[in-house]
């Protein structure tokens, strides 16, 4: 569960003033507001990478509000993937994996799980310069869930992709409920692709959130 | 008909505007070649062969390759941490340190050895020189080099950290990543292509610098003499092969140089402000 209470966050000039919000565990949320609404603000302040000026943040009933990105359990998946231009796509599944001192061993067989789910198989060897722009983002989105975190943020994952693979991640993102007990906070522009997925659509409007 | 234009048709107006383009920039790169044929056209094979011979242009070659290289490390040392800094985080003051960091680019580089000097009698500075000698040794041509070889580097790496994406850091950071492992895992491969450009550019920088050699270290034979201190040597003494000759060589330096730069991706030499290189 993602709890908010009463959080103020900045971004410039541009400010999110005492906003709660109770995201319930295991169900995907759905955020959507017009640009410069500050969606993105809001789900870099849950992730850690954006300082939380009041209020605070829990996750799971842990108050995160002034731990590291790291330390809260948060996979994330940007709009452009943000893909590490250096490493192989088997080096971004391992990737937290490694840093989070996995053994070798464990961390192939959760590679090689991953890489089974998301249809990467073949594409292991690759460098992110030769992954079409689906490919990238299901590289984006195995190597945000690697290390089995609590919650998953998305960005607008979609946005830059056409239909046919639009609707091939959708799929995956449909199946990976009944994968793992994962609580979602999405951000998208696109109505059908909420209510594909959504338990729960919310609106960002001047500042407030609004079911 | 356009009034004022004359009766020539669209196309022989576009092709006389870019003739007249092409002729303007023609001169410079007409120049350009010019200069470089007469110097290659100067020297003859002999020439070369005597002034590679030389125990003071010998020794000069090997202090330019030592300086220049110790130049380069040190300037990559100083410019990746505040390139770094300079791109991503917005602290008090930081647009006077990015104009303060330009100066050595746009200042005279003899005032830059003036005030060198000037430093290095200061207190603080003759009490270490007692111990460890600087002006005129060659502590002195390193340091001139890097006052100014630095500065290109630093906004060398500047331009390139501020080219790769911020989002890659932040998700390192959700990964599990602390600061410093997202930098050296993520980042500064990323930058890799910049750190070698930058680190070329310094050092191509540093072979041709003179001005500020001259003032701190002297043109001291056999002592402080650099590649460009040779040239002004001989000509002083009216030796203009061996100048022409040594000046080929710091030219043919200076064009692998560039042609390395640009085959990592620097688009050219970073000027105040930025330059575009990464």
């Amino acid at each position: 569960m993602i709890r908010l209470d009463r959080i103020t966050l900045r971004a410039g000039t541009f400010h999110l003033r005492e906003l709660s919000l109770e995201i319930p565990a295991g169900s995907h949320t759905v955020l959507m507001g017009r640009t410069g609404s500050g969606k993105t603000t809001l789900l870099e302040g849950i992730c850690g990478l954006r300082p939380v000026l009041t209020g605070s943040v829990r996750i799971g009933g842990r108050d995160v509000t002034h731990l590291p990105p790291g330390e809260r359990g948060i996979g994330l998946v940007p709009q452009d993937g943000a893909l590490f231009d250096h490493l192989t796509v088997r080096q971004h599944l391992g990737f937290a994996l490694e840093v989070r001192g996995w053994s070798a061993e464990r961390r192939e067989a959760r590679v090689r799980e991953l890489a089974d789910w998301l249809h990467l198989g073949p594409l292991l060897e690759r460098l992110p310069a030769g992954l079409s722009g689906g490919e990238r983002q299901r590289v984006a989105l195995g190597r945000a869930l690697s290390f089995e975190p609590a919650v998953l943020c998305l960005d607008e994952p979609l946005s830059a992709l056409d239909d046919e693979t639009r609707q091939g991640i959708l799929g995956l993102l449909s199946g990976l409920r009944s994968r793992a007990a994962i609580t979602t906070l999405h951000i998208t522009h696109n109505r059908s692709e909420a209510e594909q997925l959504a338990d729960r659509i919310l609106h960002l409007r001047d500042g407030r959130l609004e079911s | 008909m356009t009034p004022g234009l004359g009766p020539m048709s669209p196309r022989g107006r576009d092709r006389r505007f870019l003739g007249a383009m092409a002729v303007l920039g023609g001169t410079y790169v007409v120049l350009l070649v010019a200069m470089v044929a007469a110097d290659l056209l100067y020297t003859t094979p002999g020439h070369l062969w005597r002034a590679l011979g030389s125990p003071e242009i010998r020794y000069a070659i090997r202090l330019s390759l030592l300086s220049c290289t110790l130049t380069t490390l040190l300037s990559l040392w100083v410019a990746v941490p505040i390139g770094y800094l300079l791109s991503r985080f917005d602290f008090p003051g930081r647009p006077l340190l990015d104009a303060l960091l330009d100066i050595p680019i746009v200042l005279p580089p003899l005032v830059i050895g003036l005030s060198l000097l000037i430093l290095f009698q200061t207190a603080p500075l003759r009490a270490l020189e007692r111990v460890f000698p600087v002006t005129y040794a060659v502590p002195s041509v390193i340091l001139a080099q890097f006052m100014v070889a630095c500065a290109f580097a630093v906004r060398t790496m500047r331009n390139t950290f501020a080219q790769i994406n911020p989002r890659q850091e932040q998700v390192a950071l959700t990964l599990g990543c602390s600061r410093s492992q997202a930098f050296w895992r993520v980042v500064l491969p990323s930058a890799k292509s910049g750190v070698l450009t930058a680190a070329t550019l310094a050092w191509a920088r540093a072979l041709g610098e003179f001005g500020p050699i001259l003032v701190f270290s002297g043109a001291t034979r056999l002592k402080t003499e650099v590649l460009p201190t040779t040239v002004f040597l001989e000509l002083s003494v009216g030796r203009l092969e061996a100048a022409v000759a040594v000046s080929l060589l710091m030219m043919a330096s200076a064009v692998v140089a560039l042609l390395l730069v640009r085959s990592w991706g620097g688009g050219g030499l970073p000027g105040p402000g930025g330059g575009g290189v990464g």
